[in-house]
Formats: C-alpha cells, structure tokens, sequence
C-alpha cells in the first residue's frame, strides 16, 4: 500500500518536472529574447505602476479563513466516521446502542452547528458587515451610526 | 491490496513488483500515458469551450485548423512555445516560477486516485477521495503564490478572491463528498464505484431523496473549486484583467490554463465516481465483461460521462452571468453549508434504516422525470408568458 502512496510522490514531482522542461528547456530553445526595459515593468493599465502591490488587505479575508479551519476540521473528522459507519450500524443493530454511531457524530455536528449559528448572529458572515462606523442595510446603503456627532450623515 | 496499471505490466514481463522496476514503471506511466491524457484532455477541453460558446452565441467558432478547427488548441500551443519568456521586473522570480509548476502539480496529481476502470488506476489509495480533496487545495496555495509574487495590484485581488472562494467553498464539497463516502463505507474511488454495482437504478444519485441535492452542492461547489463561471471572481476579465494570471504570458500561461482544464475534468470524473457510478454503465450484462475489453468499454463509459458534466460546466459558463463576491460568500456560508450538513445527517440516518435498499432507485427516477416535466412545463409557461408580453408593443404600432 505504501508505495502506492509513492506513486502519487512521484507524479507530484514529474508534474514540476514537466512544467520546468516545458518553461526553462523548450521555451528557451525556441522563443525569441529581446531586452527592453519597459517590457519588464508591472502591468497596470498602461500607465507606469503607482507603488508596491505588497500591501495590507482586507481583514474580511482572515475572517473566511478561520471558518474555514473550524468547518474544514470537522469535515476531516467526519471521514474515518462515514467510512466505516454502515460497518458500526450492520454491529450495533438489533442491540440496546443500536442507533450509537449516528447520535454520537450527531451530537458533534449539533455542536458545530452552535457554533455556525454564533458566527452568524456575530454577523461575520455577511461580507459587507456591519462595523463600528456604522452598517449596510438590505439595499447595500450605507448608514453611519448615530454617535451624537453632528458631521457624519447618511451616505448612499 | 489492488493491482494497479504498473503491477499488471510488470507482470506481464515477469519483472520482479516492489524494487527498482516498480519505481521504473510509476516514471514511464506518469510520462507517457497521463501527461499524453492530461494534455489531450487540456486540447479538447479548450476546443469544446470554444466551439460551445460559439454555438450558444449563434457564431461557428474555429473552423480553420482541422477538421472543425480541431487542430486550433494544438496551434494555439506550438504559438505559446515560441513566445517570449517575461518575468517583471519587480516580482519574486522564485515564487513566480514555482507557482506554475504547483498549480499544474496539483492538478497532474489528482489523477493518480482516478479510476478509468477497474484495473486502469494509477494508485488505488484507500483514502483516495481525502487525499483528491487535500492535493485539490494544494492548487490555491499555487495561485496564492502566483498573484502575490507578480506584485502586481490586479494579480493580489485575484488571488486573495481565489484562496477565500476556493477555501470557503471547500467546505460543502466535503460535505459532499462525504455522502459518497458514506453510502459505500470506503474511501478509495474504486470501492465506492463498485458499490454502485447492478442496474442504474444503483447509482448514488439515486440512493436517497438526498443524495441528488448533494450532487447539485458538489457540482456548485466544484464550479467554484475550478473557478469557472459564475464563480469565475477570480479572473474575471472585466475587473480585474485577468486576475491571478495577469503577468503570466507565453507557456507559463498555457500551464495555467492546461491545469484548469485538468481540473474541470477531475472534478466531473470525481462526480461521476461518487454519484454517477464511476465506469459502471449501468446495465449489468455490459459491466459484467471482465478482461482487457471490459475494461476497455469501462474506460469509454468513464471518459464520456466525465466529458458530459464537463460539458454541462460549459453550458453553465456561457450561460449565467458572474456574481459579486458577497454573493458567492452568502451562497456557500448561508446556503450551502447548512444545507449539505442537514442533508449529511439524513442519509446518514436513511443508511441506518436501509442500508440495501437498491430499488428505491427506480421511485427516484420516476420521481425526478416527473419533476423535470413538470419544471420544463413552468418554463414552457413562462417563456410564453414573456413572448405575450414583449410582442404587446409591437402590435400597438
């Protein structure tokens, strides 16, 4: 069984192999070169590139990040479960504990489910959230919040 | 333990199977037989897009290169080799190149667990759905790295829009694909189309009133996975030139393109394994044929009916217009996600109640075409209803 885990390795490997042949051997061989400076600058509309693209984004994205860690684990965990769950139900049945495979995994899910409605409630599911500004209404329009401060007013 | 493509050739020159010719072997069957069905599949992928969206615009498409412009792609391809080569001048030379190579990786891997038929796999992994999902993520972290090392404003937005679409999206194809799992208790893509074994009626779609729902989540959830449209956010040419891939040209970019129609087509095989019963053809007569021949019509039943959910992703590309990030967000966070976890639950709970109950299949057929006529009705309605409406102004005039 192990050396079928081998194989995967090695067409990993001849996958880069072949990317690199085909990018540094062939295309070398063939493909003209001519040095100009302008050639090598940054695409951006044309138009000489205003700084550096190495930049802070949004928190939004960490945020997807770390549901995505909570609900991936458990998917992992469910697995080993669903791949031996019609063994554990052909063991269990007839007897007191009958129905113990599905409750327990059951309960976990339940679990997980709190903690999907958590996230939901928490509003950070929503991508366009509500801040500490202020929030976006169905319509996508844009309401400050009122904190007694005359300047800010309602923007659409 | 199964015989695979390189235990049955080494047989057959009676070599010796585990040393130096099995490592031998593995080589020669990554390099000649799946780099040649990778690439054949990338050429026909890409000649089938054109010709389908030509043809769902009332155009012809390429006509010239071969019979029905067949030889285009293969043009299009010796044209990228001779291109020049650029990398730009500000971006992280050695993350820029290895991002090709990872995303084509990825990709190339993925095949290894894919069955064409029963004796035609590359390796039998007994947790091959598992490690089809890991090495299927392993393809964001190569377009992660190619919009960041560009350092180009378009490629950064691109990828950070891939890794959040593919990662969230991650999740309800899981889910999905656990329900495969599931009904036939293995996770090796060889066991779970031999359970589907028998009448059509044993495929999985037809398992349980749920397991048609959460084929649609996975085929949902892997146009996202691939990027294509209407999840195609990460590329999309009309905002973001063409996202993650902006500063590639010449092959680098043909490699991208050849991985995401790699993908395209080990995600529909991995729909067909799970729901559509891999190279089973449905009529036992026909899959009872062992030998060379049987695995040879396993392999064409395989391939065609890939190449039908392959064709519907086209059909879908060139028909729904793409959504906006918050969209795509709510649609799998808020949608998806809850519904394949209740969905989970219930065939888990069929499975306990009727673990062998194969002729449900037929109701659920009967159930589905009746479904679909009475769908194609409200459309038919619906379509008239429209007709009435835009030719009122006409007849006023």
């Amino acid at each position: 069984m192990l050396f079928q885990y081998a194989h995967a390795l090695i067409g990993f490997l001849f996958g880069m192999v072949f990317v690199a042949l085909q990018v540094w051997v062939l295309v070398r061989l063939l493909s003209p070169k001519v040095k100009e400076p302008m050639k090598d600058s940054t695409y951006e509309c044309g138009e000489p590139p205003v700084g550096d693209a190495w930049v802070r984004f949004d928190m939004r994205f960490y945020t997807m990040a770390l549901i995505f860690l909570i609900f991936e684990v458990e998917a992992v965990f469910l697995f080993p479960w669903a791949a031996v769950y019609n063994k554990l139900m052909a063991i269990t049945a007839g007897k007191p504990g009958a129905w113990f495979p599905f409750i327990e995994v059951f309960l976990f899910v339940v679990i997980l489910a709190i903690g999907l409605i958590y996230v939901w409630r928490k509003g950070d599911m929503d991508w366009v959230k509500t801040t500490m500004h202020g929030r976006f209404d169905d319509k996508h329009v844009y309401h400050v919040a009122d904190d007694g401060n005359p300047d800010k007013k309602s923007v659409a | 333990m199964t015989y695979t493509i390189v235990n049955h050739v080494l047989d057959y020159f009676e070599l010796e199977q585990g040393g130096l010719w099995s490592l031998i072997g593995a080589i020669a069957v990554w390099a000649a037989p799946i780099t040649g069905f990778v690439a054949i599949v990338g050429l026909v992928s890409i000649w089938l897009e054109r010709k389908i969206s030509a043809h769902i615009q009332c155009r012809l498409g390429p006509m010239e290169v071969g019979p029905h412009g067949l030889l285009q792609t293969l043009a299009d391809g010796i044209k990228l080799l001779g291109k020049e080569d650029l990398v730009p001048k500000n971006a992280d030379r050695a993350l820029f190149a290895l991002a090709p190579m990872m995303v084509f990786a990825a990709t190339f891997v993925s095949f290894a667990c894919i069955p064409f038929s029963e004796k035609a796999i590359i390796a039998d992994l007994d947790i091959g759905i598992f490690f089809i999902a890991a090495v299927g993520s392993l393809e964001a972290i190569g377009v992660v790295m190619a919009g960041w090392s560009s350092n180009n404003k378009w490629s950064l937005f691109g990828a950070v829009r891939a890794a959040t679409q593919v990662v969230s999206y991650e999740i309800p194809l899981s889910l999905a694909l656990l329900a495969g799992v599931l009904c036939a208790g293995s996770m090796s893509l060889v066991d779970i189309s031999q359970a589907q074994g028998g009448w059509i009626w044993s495929w999985f779609i037809f398992r349980n009133p749920f397991m048609w729902i959460m084929f649609l989540i996975y085929f949902i959830a892997s146009l996202a996975e691939c990027q294509r449209a209407p999840f195609d956010l990460p590329e999309a040419e009309s905002e973001l030139v063409s996202g993650f891939h902006t500063e590639y040209s010449g092959m680098r970019f043909a490699i991208f393109f050849l991985a995401e129609y790699g993908k395209m087509y080990v995600v529909s095989a991995v729909g067909v394994v799970l729901f559509f019963g891999g190279w089973l053809s449905g009529i036992p007569a026909i899959d009872g044929i062992g030998g060379i021949t049987g695995n040879l019509i396993g392999a064409g039943v395989m391939i065609t009916k890939s190449f039908l959910l392959v064709c519907v992703q086209m059909w879908i590309r060139w028909t729904l217009p793409r959504i906006r990030l918050d969209q795509v967000m709510d649609l799998c966070l808020k949608y998806l996600l809850p519904i394949s976890l209740v969905c989970l639950m219930l065939i888990a709970v069929w499975q306990g109640l009727m673990p062998t109950f194969d002729e449900f299949g037929i109701a659920m057929i009967a159930a589905m075409a009746l479904g679909f006529m009475q769908m194609r009705r409200i459309y038919r309605k619906a379509i008239e209803a429209s007709k009435t409406r835009l030719s009122l102004p006409t007849m006023k005039v």
